[in-house]
């Protein structure tokens, strides 16, 4: 077996509503520690900024542990909310460090901030929330935010992006190539819009925005019109 | 009694970070509170200079983490505030000797017997930032009307986010009124308008601010001086006071904009 595989079924991780899952196996705790550590160094763009929960079964972990583990995990941008154990002392050590120790339900005070819709053929990404600097979304469909998208966010996407609030950062629809792809935002004052392989020139930011969308005309060039219904 | 954490945080360095905590801790201090400031910019201290309390540095958070001496042996008392205390940085360690269960640890300690704990956080959004952020309660972004200063002030709101620190407070330092009214500065309505936060406070740019700072005197002390006022403003707010924002800070359409803030969730 190549050590990659040996480290991915040490830990699984996968997608939750509402973060990532690792499920730990029953192998030593250390060993675990490192195969999770690997797995977010080898694609850590993915890992960024994510909200993670760990099942780690019947593990006995003691405040140390976590604290360490914890640690790791935040100098990596990786937040651990939750620990699922069957272990009433690993239950205790994460309760004690303030830790979530249920999964089931996805906590109360916050709503969802993201939601992948299923559209048969296509497939869409919803976002509830403004972009700010430093945040890039790819998407292989369409994306539609319910935000802003300040300067310094870039949203790179396979189909349409729609934005219902201002476009101040970097939009890339049909980034696959597909030139019939659109952009439409209440406000377009993005740094630069692109479809395909066109580019946009900086768009001025307007003094009395109306909401436009941007597509690909037919003398092939990339632009913006008032959305007109 | 249990204390509030409060880090200052920017993103962007030189924006008024060191500055802000010298301020409001002073602040806090003469309205009778118990302080505790925690300078996190391991390596390259300096709120003890803002403070003028350099000369009296024994021991730093280092050593109190790594057990070479007690918390309280390395909380440097204030010179006129018998309830303000500093706890420096090292200066020759660097930022990884510091994690941040290491820093809730030690704000833990100190919750009980202290109102506040302000936290003052080195630029950037590495380790030590996060360090910084680790045990606070609420965390104040400061940012200079730049487009610089906002947009790296805009990435540590989304950092805090996905943080889940809560939304941060905005300062508005070294703002110049009459750069705004010519058009040669981003106004506060701008700023406001583009990070969606709430705002706790605009300091004006004032060169009272550098002499104090170079005295180690800060400049809250100074009764006349419009950038004192404004952090005693912030000092009272931060005590759940509603103070109205002052006169410099009425300009153009910022009151919309607070407004518009406040009818936001
Ligand atoms: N309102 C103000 N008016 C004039 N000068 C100011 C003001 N606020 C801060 N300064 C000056 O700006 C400089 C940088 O301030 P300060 O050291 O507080 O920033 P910082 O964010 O802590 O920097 P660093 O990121 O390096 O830690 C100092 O010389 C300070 O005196
Ligand atoms: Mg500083």
């Amino acid at each position: 077996m190549d050590p990659m595989q040996e480290t991915t079924t040490l830990v699984q991780i996968k997608g939750l509503r509402d973060g990532l899952l690792a499920t730990l196996s029953d192998a030593a705790w250390e060993e675990q520690r490192i195969a999770l550590l690997s797995q977010i160094d080898e694609r850590p763009a993915f890992f960024q900024g994510a909200r993670l929960a760990m099942d780690v079964g019947a593990q006995i972990l003691k405040v140390n542990d976590l604290v360490e583990l914890r640690d790791q995990l935040s100098e990596r941008n990786v937040a651990l909310w939750a620990v699922v154990s069957e272990s009433p002392t690993t239950e205790k050590t994460a309760q004690l460090l303030g830790l979530a120790t249920r999964i089931s339900k996805p906590r109360p005070e916050e709503g969802r901030q993201f939601s992948v819709t299923d559209l048969g053929e296509e497939t869409a990404l919803f976002l509830n929330k403004t972009l700010r600097s430093g945040t890039r979304i790819e998407f292989p469909g369409h994306v539609v935010v319910l935000g802003d998208v300040n300067p310094g966010a870039e949203i790179v996407a396979e189909g349409n992006v729609i934005v219902w609030g201002r476009v101040r950062g970097m939009i890339h629809a049909g980034s696959k190539g597909d030139r019939g792809a659109v952009i439409c935002a209440l406000d377009l004052s993005a740094t630069q819009l692109r479809i395909a392989d066109e580019v946009s020139a900086m768009l001025k930011p307007q003094k009395d925005p109306k909401p436009e969308v941007a597509s690909i005309n037919n003398e092939g060039r990339l632009q913006a019109e008032v959305w007109n219904i | 009694m249990a204390a509030q954490v409060i880090t200052i945080s920017s993103g962007k360095g030189g924006v008024g970070k060191t500055t802000a905590v010298a301020n409001l801790a002073v602040a806090l201090a003469s309205d009778g509170r118990k302080v505790v400031c925690i300078d996190g910019d391991i390596g390259l201290r300096n709120l003890d200079v803002v403070m003028g309390l350099e000369n009296r540095i024994v021991y730093d958070i280092v050593d109190i983490i790594e057990g070479r001496c007690k918390l309280r042996q390395a909380m440097i008392r204030d010179k006129h505030y018998p309830d303000l205390y500093l706890i420096p940085a090292a200066q020759t360690r660097d930022k990884s000797a510091v994690s941040p269960s290491d820093m809730t640890r030690v704000c833990n300690d100190l919750r009980p017997d202290y109102d506040f704990i302000l936290i003052d956080s080195p630029a950037g959004i590495e380790r030590g930032f996060r360090n910084a952020i680790a045990a606070a309660d609420r965390v104040l972004v400061v940012t200079n009307p730049e487009v610089s200063a906002v947009r790296d002030a805009d990435r540590v709101v989304g950092i805090l986010e996905a943080e889940e620190k809560g939304t941060p407070s905005l300062i508005l330092n070294r703002l110049n009124p009459a750069l705004v009214k010519h058009n040669d500065m981003l106004s506060a309505e701008d700023v406001l308008d583009l990070l969606g936060i709430q705002l706790i406070g605009i300091v004006p740019e004032d060169e009272a601010v550098i002499i104090g700072s170079n005295r180690g005197t800060p400049v809250v002390t100074e009764v006349k001086s419009r950038a004192g006022q404004a952090f005693r403003n912030i000092a009272k707010r931060l005590q759940g006071q509603a103070v109205p924002f002052m006169e410099l800070e009425q300009q153009g359409g910022l009151w919309q904009s607070i407004q518009r803030l406040a009818g936001r969730k």
